[in-house]
């Protein structure tokens, strides 16, 4: 059923061939942008939010979503400081805080997060295994709580429900997959 | 002998002030009223004659700034509200925003009614997520009220904000590329003239302004330019938020009259030097200003006074630094920040702020020669007045400044290869003054802390 979604999108020339959520949700964020070149440095940090990092697969798909040269797109991507280019742990779990996800008890899943991990938000483990970080939002507030998990949008989340995916997903081999 | 004053921060200690509720309840929304039924011309002559000048560091009359916006144009005319804060040493537009939003909103909207503008962006810097949040949860509780929006207040003007992070760049404070960057853009400055009151964001007419000198707005519309006038001085009128850092007792954000003297501030706020320490040196407004030394305790905070002292208000970021402290240690921390921040733009800047850090690790790291001091001299004067931006000549203050007053510290250092004796690198990092004036992590939620922040 997803493989349907993503065709559908990819049809319409949304999201990406990978097939990875997270793309969907920063055409969302492009959408509310309407495109508008001007509105760059706001989607950066938005993709930034969603991915940990901006790599030269996303500068690329950004820029021809905004019809920009890929050299502007890298040229203000390079410029500010908040941005990071190098990919964080292997695993990550961004929990979006907007205002839907937050009063339906984002923080909450936040806080055992990072107790049960021993990490803080925007930090990678000791490790290298988990990456936990939070999002302004990710626009996707009829789902809320949402988390999302190495590029998997996990809806309606509870803190118990995210600590034992986190878990699964933590466990399991490394894939190709996992970013 | 000045008193310590509350007007921009009367309502710090007001636990709910950042609620529109709170706000209104101690005194908020009173001047918006009055404003819009002053006409805009009027209000824009109030602010000249109450003689406010821009806190954003360059002292320049808001009023007058204001006077330069042409009208009937065809364009719309904008106001950018500069909360970058991005100055080493800064941090009272934090505090302003996080504790009393409402202040800066209600000041824009006078603003825009003054300027016959539409539309504000509030461009604040991307670390400030804490901040940013207290006033975008304000906006909407402004919005719903009818305080923002179209037809305030039922007097037919509109006045719309927009909040844009910036993404980390020290540079983005400065007007012009702070403009570039709202348009998207990679932050750097813009070749004067064309000035942005005449051609600014998206080449429109453009107010840009620094929160603090907004925030004033309210204060001079309620209470009547002689009220604002009998506070400060002549030529520098109003109070001023001080943010002190270093090695006092109590560091923090205090509001002082102008006109007070640096000693009162450290003496009467901070509770003076930490024990068994003085003064040996201070940046009075940020680290763009030249040093000062413990001589100068008794200049006043005031932008004429500073200047006749040899150095600038700034943004009036105190930095105080005992007899413990190295002043080439905390010149070479100083350089770093300007190696790093330098946009690139022009070449003076880029490669001159390079070479100052490089000859400064030299000269710390025990290879010091007795030409350094020359080279610093000599890299400066090529920096000073032939950059592109006020970046460059920022970067050789407080070199320029400790060669000038502490020579003796750089003579032993090339000469013996060490720092003389009873000096630390180190000594302003400093544990035991924690104790802050007010608890600055109050309501805030446990998620948004630094930690967050990438
Ligand atoms: C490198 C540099 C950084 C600056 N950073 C800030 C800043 O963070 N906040 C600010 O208000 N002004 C900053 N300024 C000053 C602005 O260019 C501008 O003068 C100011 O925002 C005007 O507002 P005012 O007239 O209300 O002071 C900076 C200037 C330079 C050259
Ligand atoms: S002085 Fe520095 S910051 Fe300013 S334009 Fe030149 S390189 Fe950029």
């Amino acid at each position: 059923m997803a493989e349907a979604r993503t065709a559908e999108r990819a049809a319409q020339g949304e999201g990406h061939p990978s097939g990875d959520e997270r793309f969907a949700l920063l055409d969302k964020t492009l959408r509310k942008a309407r495109y508008q070149q001007d509105q760059l440095i706001e989607v950066l940090h938005v993709a930034q939010d969603l991915f940990g990092h901006l790599s030269e697969d996303i500068l690329i798909y950004l820029a021809r979503q905004l019809k920009l040269p890929p050299s502007r797109v890298y040229g203000v991507a390079t410029f500010y400081h908040l941005f990071s280019f190098t990919a964080p742990g292997r695993h990550s779990a961004t929990v979006c805080m907007g205002t839907a996800c937050f009063v339906k008890g984002a923080e909450e899943i936040v806080q055992q997060l990072e107790a049960a991990h021993d990490v803080r938000s925007g930090q990678t483990t000791e490790d290298g295994e988990l990456t936990v970080s939070t999002a302004r939002c990710v626009g996707s507030c009829g789902l809320a709580p949402v988390v999302v998990v190495d590029g998997v949008v996990t809806s309606h989340q509870t803190a118990e429900s995210t600590l034992a995916h986190v878990g699964e997903v933590l466990a399991k081999e490394p894939t190709e997959a996992s970013t | 002998m000045a008193e310590p004053i509350a007007v921009l921060s009367s309502r710090y200690d007001v636990p709910d002030a950042h609620t529109l509720e709170g706000y209104k309840r101690e005194g908020g929304y009173s001047a918006l009223p009055q404003a819009l039924e002053i006409a805009p011309g009027d209000l824009v002559a109030m602010v000249k004659e109450a003689g406010l000048r821009g806190r954003g560091g360059a002292g320049f009359p808001t009023g007058v700034k204001w006077s330069f916006m042409p009208k009937g144009t065809g364009k719309p005319t904008y106001l950018v509200v500069n909360a970058d804060e991005s100055e080493p040493g800064t941090f009272k537009d934090r505090e302003l925003m996080e504790r009393d939003p409402f202040q800066l909103l209600e000041g824009i909207a006078i603003a825009c009614h003054a300027l016959e503008s539409e539309r504000a962006f509030i461009y604040i810097r991307g670390e400030y997520l804490f901040p940013g949040m207290r006033l975008e949860e304000a906006m909407t509780e402004a919005y719903a009220a009818g305080y923002l929006g179209d037809d305030i207040l039922g007097s037919g003007v509109n006045v719309h904000v927009t909040l844009h992070y910036g993404a980390g760049a020290y540079i983005c404070g400065e007007e012009t590329a702070l403009l570039d960057s709202l348009e998207g853009r990679r932050g750097q400055p813009r070749l004067r003239p064309p000035f942005p009151a005449v051609a600014g964001l998206y080449a429109s007419p453009t107010a840009v302004n620094n929160v603090e000198s907004i925030a004033n707005v309210p204060w001079i519309v309620e209470r009547g330019v002689d009220w604002y006038k009998s506070l400060g001085t002549e030529k520098s009128a109003g109070t001023k938020l001080v943010c002190v850092s270093g090695e006092v007792k109590r560091p923090g954000n205090y509001e002082w009259p102008m006109g007070a003297t640096f000693r009162e501030i450290i003496e009467t706020s901070c509770e003076g030097m930490l024990d068994g320490r003085e003064v040996r040196f201070f940046a009075p407004g940020g680290s763009s200003t030249p040093l000062l030394t413990a001589e100068h305790l008794d200049v006043e905070l005031d932008f004429d006074a500073v200047a006749a002292a040899g150095s600038l208000l700034g943004t009036a970021a105190l930095m105080v630094y005992s007899d413990k402290t190295s002043v080439v240690e905390a010149a070479r921390n100083w350089t770093k920040f300007y190696e790093h921040e330098s946009c690139g733009k022009c070449t003076p800047c880029r490669e001159g702020t390079f070479w100052l850090s490089q000859v400064y690790d030299r000269m710390l790291s025990g290879g010091g020669r007795p030409q350094d001091l020359q080279i610093l001299d000599e890299v400066c004067d090529n920096i000073f007045g032939r950059s592109f931006c006020a970046l460059g000549d920022a970067a050789t203050s407080p070199i320029k400044s400790s060669l000038k007053y502490f020579r003796d510290e750089y003579e032993h250092l090339v000469e013996h290869g060490r720092l003389p004796d009873g000096l630390e690198p180190h000594a302003g990092i400093i544990t035991d003054n924690a104790a802050r004036h007010r608890p600055t992590d109050f309501a805030q939620p446990a998620t948004v802390r630094a930690g967050s922040l990438r």
